[in-house]
């Protein structure tokens, strides 16, 4: 047995060992595509994931986090921690040393101006960075000396890894963007399209919503990398167009979020020329429970705040009995094949974060028809429909325009009906539900539903921004223009206390503790939000590409500078 | 002639400001928010920053004032500098996409070759096959060929470009393996090898939106002729015994070509606003693409901007089909 190991261990280092001795610049041109077309590669200015995912290939933050949710330097020469001195013991500040004879791919040094450059970049007022919570609680960022970066924090910080860490945060060159702080960030077109980095590829060629060109940069720091001599992104079309591109015709070499219809994933991965590949972040379909009241028949400014609670949704008994009747087996199979499985958490990873709950997986229509008998609704007319007090057990059921969620919608209406529930349906398009407009009726935020469908996850594997939605003051309301990540209306003393009590917790075992609870007390708890599916990115790659780790943790393009042809 | 032309382009002027207007409004109104394709986890005061930088948060009327300034003083102003090195336009701000922070012109240059290389190849291939079958469909009207011509022009009409796309992709590149699916738009014809990847590329989309240009431009030629073909002045130069030829080429054709014309002018506009769907479908980077991109994007200053380029062209093509008529007729006379 040992010895069998031994041989698969040795011929394991025999098939990657052409990738090790490889030389830079061998393989050629890698050629991906996405289904949204890259607009810009700056990722201070977007909020689109495909023009992060180019920007990675060519800018670098400090570290970046694996596909196991681990730091890995970057531009670092070590991730700092308290053991090693590089976070103060007080939680106050964090110290980064810069790898020694690190250059930008124009030739001139990376010093640690660079990075105070960057924190001024993204945190000045006019600029309208989209990272900015990257930046937050960051009181001042120094250059002790060339190679040190100091980051001070205005109050302890847990978890001192956000500026810097992450596709979302990179590097940039001072002497390029120098012209372009504030109110001038969105002029400094060149410097937006083509921005300067240290990663293994520098943007040779940019048209707007198509194609990003890219060749080696050949002041990489590993002489070694990156094997492919240069890169093109071309953007467009559709999912189903993307995957096929690489699946099917192989005229590309990597497609990402390829989420196309179980049936179709299946077809396209018998032509044999590709294969999916999947991975599990922290994106979460889930139904969320109104805990006030829409009705159209109370005043504006009283319709959906907390002011009037929900008349039916109110009870937990009402809420559980929703969740059970729903099969969430049938609901994956359905509508994510292998990029989704059904899960009850809102935190359903990394491992030590996610709560062991597994109690809705079953569909248990039986006990949710008791439990509703036993909160008082039943069908005293007899006409399908149970009621209370005269009250009809009827239910607005909303979410976006998006084939995958109609079907959920007409799956889970039928489940519902069977339990005796009357469930209007309503799809709005995209662009207004999650507008945030505050003029519309139809956002999010407004919930003017009673149930509503929608994914979420949170940006780091760390969930405390993430959590801290459902405290009471992110409630969404007409005070706060109905901005507020609270969109349940949940709210609980004791949720806002164990969360307050996470933010001040700094040992990893007590705040992955605290996290389970946090999500059991949303979830299973009180069934506010009751999570369906946890969906994976999908992405397509070409057997002939190697060394591809889908990340879901930070860009899925964090390590093209290991991506070889396998020959 | 000329004090038509001109009358037409200064009436010309108040309807394109009308159309701007409205253009803005509809564009404004219409639901949705810039920041709606940017993920959850962006919290809302960001985004709120975001949008302010955008300059989106500006009453309408501004911003429609700004645009107007910025379209018909700074963008000239800027292609001015452009070709002759001034500097009339520094410092001011060009029309700016929201989504990408580039100028709008910028891309619609960058876009606008591939557009017109793309669409005009399959109008110009639409034109050419439709032609011909138009003018024998009539001349032997109700003959098998006249059948055939009916059901290609059905089939070019009913057949929507996203399916008979489709149908060629899976048809031609996946199954045979012939052509690229996506059009690499990085290509530059430099050689024989060049041209022929480029000639493949632009095989499927010119196959499918030529099939659907031809089928209408077909019935308008076979009903323009079937009307000249009983016409007296016909009947004339067969008794005065001209070949068919000279009777059909000569004397019909150019009488039936009048309308014809003008239907093509009036579709040329069309040409620069690109085809959404097969643009889409092939990955042309055209300028259909772009709006299609930029309406999903909520990217008001381009969907503004390419929507107002349109109207200007389809009033500027619009004028110069009555003009075509008139020198192409002289029975029509502008006074």
């Amino acid at each position: 047995m040992n010895m069998k190991a031994a041989l698969l261990g040795a011929a394991a280092v025999l098939g990657l060992a052409p990738a090790a001795f490889a030389e830079r610049g061998t393989d050629g041109e890698v050629k991906l595509t996405f289904p949204q077309a890259v607009s810009i590669m700056n990722p201070y200015l977007t909020g689109g994931t495909k023009d992060i995912l180019a920007a990675a290939m060519v800018l670098e933050p400090l570290a970046v986090v694996d596909p196991n949710g681990v730091l890995v330097p970057r531009l670092a020469i070590e991730i700092p921690t308290v053991e090693n001195g590089g976070v103060s013991a007080d939680l106050t500040s964090i110290t980064w040393k810069l790898v020694p004879g690190l250059k930008w791919s124009d030739g001139s040094p990376v010093t640690a101006d660079d990075a105070v450059f960057t924190w001024q970049y993204c945190t000045d007022p006019a600029g309208g960075c989209s990272q900015a919570t990257k930046y937050d609680g960051v009181a001042s960022v120094e250059a002790v000396d060339p190679s040190t970066i100091k980051v001070t924090f205005s109050a302890p910080k847990p978890n001192p890894y956000t500026a810097f860490v992450s596709g979302l945060s990179p590097i940039l060159q001072k002497a390029q963007f120098a012209n372009c702080l504030g109110a001038a960030a969105p002029t400094c077109t060149d410097a937006n399209t083509m921005p300067i980095g240290t990663g293994p590829f520098k943007v040779t060629g940019f048209t707007v919503n198509d194609t990003v060109t890219m060749a080696m940069n050949e002041n990489y720091r590993d002489p070694a990398k990156p094997a492919f001599a240069s890169a093109v992104i071309k953007g467009g079309g559709d999912a189903e167009s993307s995957a096929r591109a690489v699946m099917e015709t192989g005229e590309f070499d990597y497609a990402w979020n390829t989420q196309i219809p179980p049936d179709s994933q299946a077809a396209m991965a018998a032509a044999g020329k590709g294969q999916f590949v999947v991975a599990f972040g922290t994106l979460v379909e889930r139904l969320e429970m109104n805990m006030t009241d829409p009705s159209p028949d109370l005043p504006e400014g009283e319709r959906s705040t907390v002011k009037a609670p929900h008349p039916i949704l109110s009870d937990i008994r009402v809420r559980t009995a929703l969740s059970k009747a729903i099969d969430r087996s049938i609901l994956v199979e359905v509508g994510y094949g292998a990029g989704g499985k059904p899960t009850c958490n809102v935190i359903p990873g990394p491992e030590g974060w996610a709560s062991d709950n597994e109690g809705c997986i079953a569909q248990d229509m039986a006990g949710a028809k008791a439990l509703l008998d036993e909160a008082g609704w039943t069908d005293s007319d007899g006409d399908g429909i149970r009621d209370k007090d005269g009250k009809k057990l009827s239910i607005l059921f909303q979410t976006t325009v998006n084939p995958i969620r109609q079907d959920f919608q007409a799956l889970i209406k039928d489940w519902w009906t069977e339990l005796g529930v009357e469930v209007e349906l309503k799809a709005i398009d995209p662009g207004v539900f999650f507008g945030g407009d505050p003029g519309s009726p139809d956002t999010f935020q407004k919930f003017y539903a009673d149930v509503e469908m929608y994914a979420n996850n949170s940006e780091s594997p760390d969930p405390e921004s993430y959590l801290a939605q459902y405290l009471c003051s992110k409630i969404p309301s007409p005070e706060t223009q109905w901005q507020g990540e609270n969109i349940n209306r949940f709210c609980s003393a004791d949720y806002d206390a164990l969360h307050a009590e996470l933010t001040k917790t700094t040992d990893l075992a007590k705040r992955q503790d605290i996290a389970k609870k946090l999500n059991d007390m949303v979830t299973k708890d009180s069934m506010v939000v009751v999570p369906l599916v946890h969906r994976g990115t999908l992405s397509a790659h070409a057997n002939s590409l190697g060394g591809v780790q889908i990340n879901a943790w930070d860009m899925e393009t964090w390590n093209t500078a290991d991506w070889f042809r396998i020959k | 002639m000329l004090t038509f032309t001109l009358r037409r382009l200064l009436l010309a002027v108040p309807t394109l400001l009308v159309i701007s207007l409205v253009i803005f409004l509809v564009v404004d109104l219409a639901p949705g928010s810039p920041m709606s394709e940017i993920p959850l986890t962006i919290p809302p005061e960001v985004r709120r920053k975001m949008i302010a930088a955008l300059g989106a948060d500006q009453p309408v009327f501004v911003r429609y004032l700004l645009w107007l300034r910025q379209f018909f003083w700074v963008e000239p102003a800027s292609l001015f500098d452009g070709w002759f090195g001034t500097a009339l336009a520094d410092g001011e701000q060009r029309i700016l996409s929201w989504q990408s922070r580039s100028p709008v012109f910028s891309i619609i240059g960058q876009r606008l070759p591939q557009t017109l290389t793309v669409i005009g190849t399959a109008y110009i291939v639409g034109i050419l096959i439709a032609l011909p079958i138009g003018i024998y469909s009539a001349y032997r009207q109700y003959s098998w060929f006249d059948q055939a011509g009916t059901l290609f022009a059905m089939i070019g009409f009913s057949v929507p470009t996203f399916f008979s796309g489709t149908l060629f992709i899976l048809l031609f590149a996946v199954w045979l393996g012939w052509f690229p699916t996506k059009y690499d738009t990085q290509l530059e014809v430099r050689d024989w090898a060049s041209f022929w990847q480029q000639a493949r590329q632009m095989a499927m989309p010119v196959m499918t939106l030529g099939l659907a240009n031809a089928a209408a431009i077909s019935r308008y030629m076979r009903s323009s002729m079937l009307e000249n073909m009983g016409m007296d002045y016909v009947r004339t130069a067969r008794a005065k015994g001209m070949s068919e030829r000279t009777v059909v080429l000569k004397h019909v054709l150019r009488n039936s070509l009048i309308p014809v014309v003008t239907v093509i002018a009036l579709g040329i506009p069309s040409i620069f606003g690109g085809a959404i769907v097969t643009e889409n479908l092939f990955g042309v980077n055209g300028i259909g693409a772009a709006l299609i991109g930029a309406i999903q994007a909520n990217d008001i200053p381009m969907v503004q901007t390419l929507a107002f380029i349109f109207a200007v062209l389809i009033v500027l093509f619009n004028l110069i089909a009555d003009i075509l008529y008139g020198l192409l007729d002289p029975r029509i006379r502008y006074e």
